[in-house]
């Protein structure tokens, strides 16, 4: 066996470096390719970099909770879950609830993410149900589930609001009494009627200042760190050190970097310094962050990804397959009702009919640009993502028009950054894998 | 009396769909000893198992008749789970290990040691944090008790399949509770040298006072460690033998149930084919396979004649038919009949007329969702166009041609089988390596290249496989080059045996040759000394 042991450690040794170089590069290719993309698209458009940014800002704290919500079914195994759709729709029963009760600004959200929470408990069930009678279909299974959900959605407020569901308001009623109306205003006029910017508007904070302060405490701990290891190597203990020092020159560098930069932008006059984030939204992405993060630490999240793995070995070593699927699409389905939450209070107006509809496919094509795939997904892809996919969106109909002189092109050029980034990512994939596969081979 | 058994099965009958295939079974096991299970392929032990275990299969088809009695008291097994609770533990054939998860990861599966935090005290249990230190720490522990050197936190992808065998004990042993261990064909994928291995670590366990359930085709295995045999043939108990009180040849005879001849083979006439011509001229061949290394090596075959190559796991054995077909990065010279072929390009090792059947047959041997006749016919398709009609520009296979072809093989292989159109997954391991075989044969191949044809068959397919593989070559003249890790059944059929050791050929021998001589050439100490590589 030692024998077997030795052979093992000679073949995992001969890498060069610059094969490594290329690893990393085949590994990140989707996010290679998409940030090149963006790259040029911002140079194309012609716009401000001020817009690009609060535009990006904007839009990242609306979708993120939404691209967050979908890791965890990754995590079991389950593939994308188009079905977040659903998880929108009861985000926006209850939001036409509680827009019809008259509850604004923050307590309106607040009773919003309590109503809406029974309903996503509720439909993600049912989902999770049936993705349990289509084992190895999960993604077309709930994609084709969010269609059909809207369905009865659509049935619910344009028919059964007013005839069997009574609801009685002139403003969100059809006039004829039954059915609610397409848009529903979440400001109002001069007297707030809805909730929105319910979470935007608490705290707002230039984000620049946010960044220079990150930035410090980052540096703070990686000084830390590389000051222990640094004690350690003079001891005689090597190890630590070498290991880890790339990784600190990198990170510390990365972050003087940012530091400088911004201290410029704050201290100079330029517009950028007047960029605000939205602290409490950013807060809430925050703790979903850590919520995906830590869950992999315990038992559920082993359970989690064992399911992912393997659901026959899971099963023979006493796991619940089916409940621990059940339990990822209902957490996701309740993310992804908060989601729509916190998107919509951003928007501002509800799209009755078409709000919920897009969810699914952008948040599952900014994951897979940040370097998803349908069997693995981690926070940084789905925060990297959400940055690329929004920035291409923003750039993608200027650029379009720049480059063909017609604005008709640019809205086109939207949809097809949309459907184009989950066809090629999943394409690029499908390719890496096998590239991997033949790598494996070879060694 | 009842207290001294860990486990008894008592009648345990089983029908499915009308067909009884268990009757009566009896099945006792006492603390700290090695029980052997024998039995043919459908002869019942899975079923037997499956109850043990409370598979949901045996409860979703009727359940069975029987009591099952742990440590005298009597149970009703309805889960796996609760088998496990009961503290019986299986080592699978098929390894129940999770690649992507680390050695720690796949021992504690679903038995996770966890600490409690804020969240699970208010909500559930279930969001315990994991307490990777100490579940490290227990994983350490079986290991260094199975005696192995690997670092825990490594992943199970990519390490040896003997090591992933141990992996699956120490997953087994690191349950407290545990009394008793089933191990299922444990070594049906291993070579002898780890075989070894492993059964030295069943006896260590089996004298901490764990009652031990073997389960395995290799008879001489039972032989080195069992205490007491049970013999099951066509759903019944034929004999329950202490180990003193028999022999191999007695206990193959029990289970196949019709005398078989010794497994050398007296069709075998002592032909001498060195004054014919040599088919394959191999030099300085070098094969970049994982694990099976081949470090230059030169060896020729000759028309007509079944060349042996044998050695241990892990000296290289493997790479050398994999190299020539061209599957695993190659270097070196290979001329069929004075002709240079091609390297690391399998459709030119075909076209130039040599059939490869793989040892690994379930991977890339078979195709297993497709039928008997797809398999056949699939290689001969692709390569020589044959059973194809073509519509210009269209091509469609001949369905007609191929279904008379797949019964031909199946009658001339004797495949048993419900007919050309099942899938191979559903036939029994022997059944498959027959229809890895006819594929080969359908490319009508000059050289024929079978790697472990035997591996993980029972003792009576193996032979039928082994006298299929002579049949071949002494009526149809076919060159057969046959790598196997079982030296015996090499020296039944082979002509020549070619052993390799450390990635170079270590020498040749007759089958009739020594046991000295082949001993000392597999552990390659046979030529060290004149190679000056004297330890």
């Amino acid at each position: 066996m030692a024998q077997i042991n030795r052979i093992h450690l000679s073949n995992n040794k001969d890498k060069t470096v610059l094969k490594k170089i290329k690893d990393i590069f085949m590994k990140n290719i989707v996010t290679i390719i998409f940030l090149v993309l963006c790259l040029i698209g911002i140079e194309l458009s012609g716009l401000p970099i001020f817009f690009v940014v609060s535009e990006l800002v904007t839009r990242l704290t609306r979708n993120s909770f939404l691209v967050l919500s979908l890791i965890i079914p990754v995590l079991a195994g389950m593939g994308l879950n188009f079905s977040i759709v659903i998880g929108a729709m009861a985000g926006q029963i209850a939001i036409i609830a509680v827009t019809h009760w008259g509850v604004t600004g923050i307590w309106g959200f607040l009773l919003c993410v309590v109503l809406s929470f029974p309903f996503a408990l509720f439909f993600g069930y049912l989902t999770g149900k049936l993705l349990n009678k289509t084992k190895g279909q999960e993604m077309i299974a709930s994609m084709i589930l969010g269609f059909f959900a809207n369905g009865l959605y659509q049935l619910t407020f344009l028919f059964l609001v007013g005839t069997v569901i009574p609801m009685k308001n002139d403003v969100l009623i059809l006039s004829h009494g039954v059915g609610v109306r397409n848009t529903i205003d979440l400001s109002g006029g001069l007297e707030s009627t809805g909730i929105k910017y319910a979470l935007d508007e608490i705290w707002k904070f230039p984000i620049f200042y946010i960044i220079i302060i990150l930035c410090g405490l980052v540096l703070l701990y990686f000084g830390i760190k590389l000051a222990v290891d640094i004690i350690k190597y003079r001891r005689g203990n090597k190890k630590p050190f070498m290991n880890n020092c790339v990784k600190y020159i990198f990170n510390i560098t990365v972050c003087l970097i940012l530091l400088v930069v911004s201290i410029l932008i704050m201290t100079g006059d330029s517009s950028l310094s007047m960029i605000n984030l939205p602290m409490i939204t950013a807060f809430v992405i925050v703790i979903l962050c850590l919520f995906n993060t830590l869950i992999v630490k315990t038992k559920l999240g082993q359970d989690f990804r064992t399911v992912g793995q393997d659901k026959h070995i899971a099963k023979v070593s006493g796991i619940n397959v089916d409940k621990v699927r059940v339990l990822a699409i209902i957490i996701s389905t309740v993310l992804a009702a908060w989601g729509q939450l916190i998107f919509l209070q951003n928007i501002g107006t509800l799209n009755t009919y078409g709000s919920h509809e897009q969810i699914g496919m952008f948040s599952i094509a900014a994951l897979l640009i940040g370097g998803a795939s349908v069997s693995k997904a981690t926070v940084g892809q789905a925060i990297l993502g959400t940055v690329l996919f929004h920035t291409l969106f923003i750039v993608s109909p200027l650029a379009g028009r720049n480059l063909f002189g017609d604005a008709q092109i640019g809205e086109f050029f939207r949809a097809f950054v949309v459907y184009g980034v989950i066809g090629i990512s999943l394409g690029l994939h499908a390719w890496r894998k096998r590239v991997e596969l033949k790598n494996k081979l070879r060694t | 009396m009842t207290q001294e058994y860990t486990l008894q099965m008592k009648d345990i009958s089983k029908v499915f769909f009308n067909n009884k295939v268990l009757n009566s079974v009896n099945l006792n096991v006492k603390s700290g000893e090695i029980h052997a299970l024998l039995g043919e392929n459908g002869a019942g032990k899975s079923t037997l198992m499956n109850i043990l275990f409370g598979m949901p299969v045996i409860h979703s088809t009727g359940g069975f008749e029987g009591e099952v009695i742990i440590d005298g008291k009597r149970v009703d097994i309805k889960s796996p789970k609760e088998s496990l609770d009961l503290g019986i533990g299986m080592v699978h054939q098929e390894f129940m290990l999770i690649p992507g998860f680390s050695i720690t990861e796949n021992i504690k599966l679903n038995r996770e040691t966890t600490k409690n935090n804020l969240l699970s005290r208010v909500f559930s249990s279930k969001l315990k944090t994991l307490d990777t230190k100490s579940m490290n720490r227990d994983a350490r522990e079986c290991l260094d008790t199975l005696g192995m050197d690997v670092n825990e936190k490594s992943k199970i992808a990519g390490l040896p399949i003997g090591h992933m065998q141990f992996v699956e004990i120490a997953r087994e042993i690191d349950k407290r509770n545990i009394k008793l261990l089933v191990f299922d064909e444990p070594t049906a994928v291993l070579a002898e040298s780890e075989a070894d291995n492993l059964l030295n670590a069943m006896k260590t366990l089996a004298d901490t006072g764990i009652a031990i359930l073997f389960i395995t085709h290799r008879l001489d295995e039972v032989m080195q460690v069992a205490d007491n045999i049970t013999i099951l043939r066509d759903g019944e108990v034929v004999s329950l033998k202490q180990k003193e009180q028999t022999s191999v040849s007695e206990l193959a005879e029990l289970m196949v149930g019709r005398r078989i001849e010794g497994i050398m083979n007296s069709n075998k006439d002592e032909k001498s084919f060195d004054d014919k011509e040599i088919i394959l001229k191999i030099r300085n061949l070098r094969v970049s396979m994982r694990g099976e290394q081949v470090k230059g090596i030169n060896l020729d075959v000759r028309k007509g004649e079944i060349l042996g190559i044998g050695g241990l796991a892990g000296q290289g054995k493997i790479g050398i038919a994999n190299g020539i077909m061209g599957l695993y990065p190659t270097q070196g010279e290979i001329y069929l009949e004075d002709k240079k072929l091609e390297l690391n390009n399998p459709k030119e090792s075909i076209k130039n007329g040599i059939g490869f059947v793989s040892e690994d047959r379930k991977g890339i041997g078979l195709l297993l969702d497709s039928s008997i006749e797809l398999n056949i016919a699939m290689t001969a398709m692709q390569m020589q166009n044959k059973f194809i009609i073509k519509l210009l520009p269209f091509t469609q296979m001949n369905k007609g041609k191929i279904r008379k072809h797949a019964l031909k093989m199946i009658k001339d292989l004797d495949i048993r089988c419900r007919g050309p159109h099942q899938m191979t997954k559903r036939l029994s391991g022997g059944n498959q390596q027959k229809v890895c075989i006819a594929r080969a044969l359908t490319l009508n191949p000059d050289i024929l290249l079978v790697s472990e044809p035997t591996r993980g068959i029972d003792v009576g397919a193996k032979k039928l496989v082994l006298d299929l593989l002579v049949k071949l070559n002494n009526q149809l003249g076919m060159t057969i080059v046959m790598t196997s890790s079982e030296l015996g059944e090499l020296r039944s059929v082979c002509s020549r045996i070619a052993i390799i050791s450390e990635g170079k050929l270590e020498g040749i021998l007759m089958p009739t040759d020594s046991d000295v001589d082949f001993g000392l050439m597999m552990s390659g100490e046979y030529h060290k000394i004149n190679r000056g590589e004297a330890l």
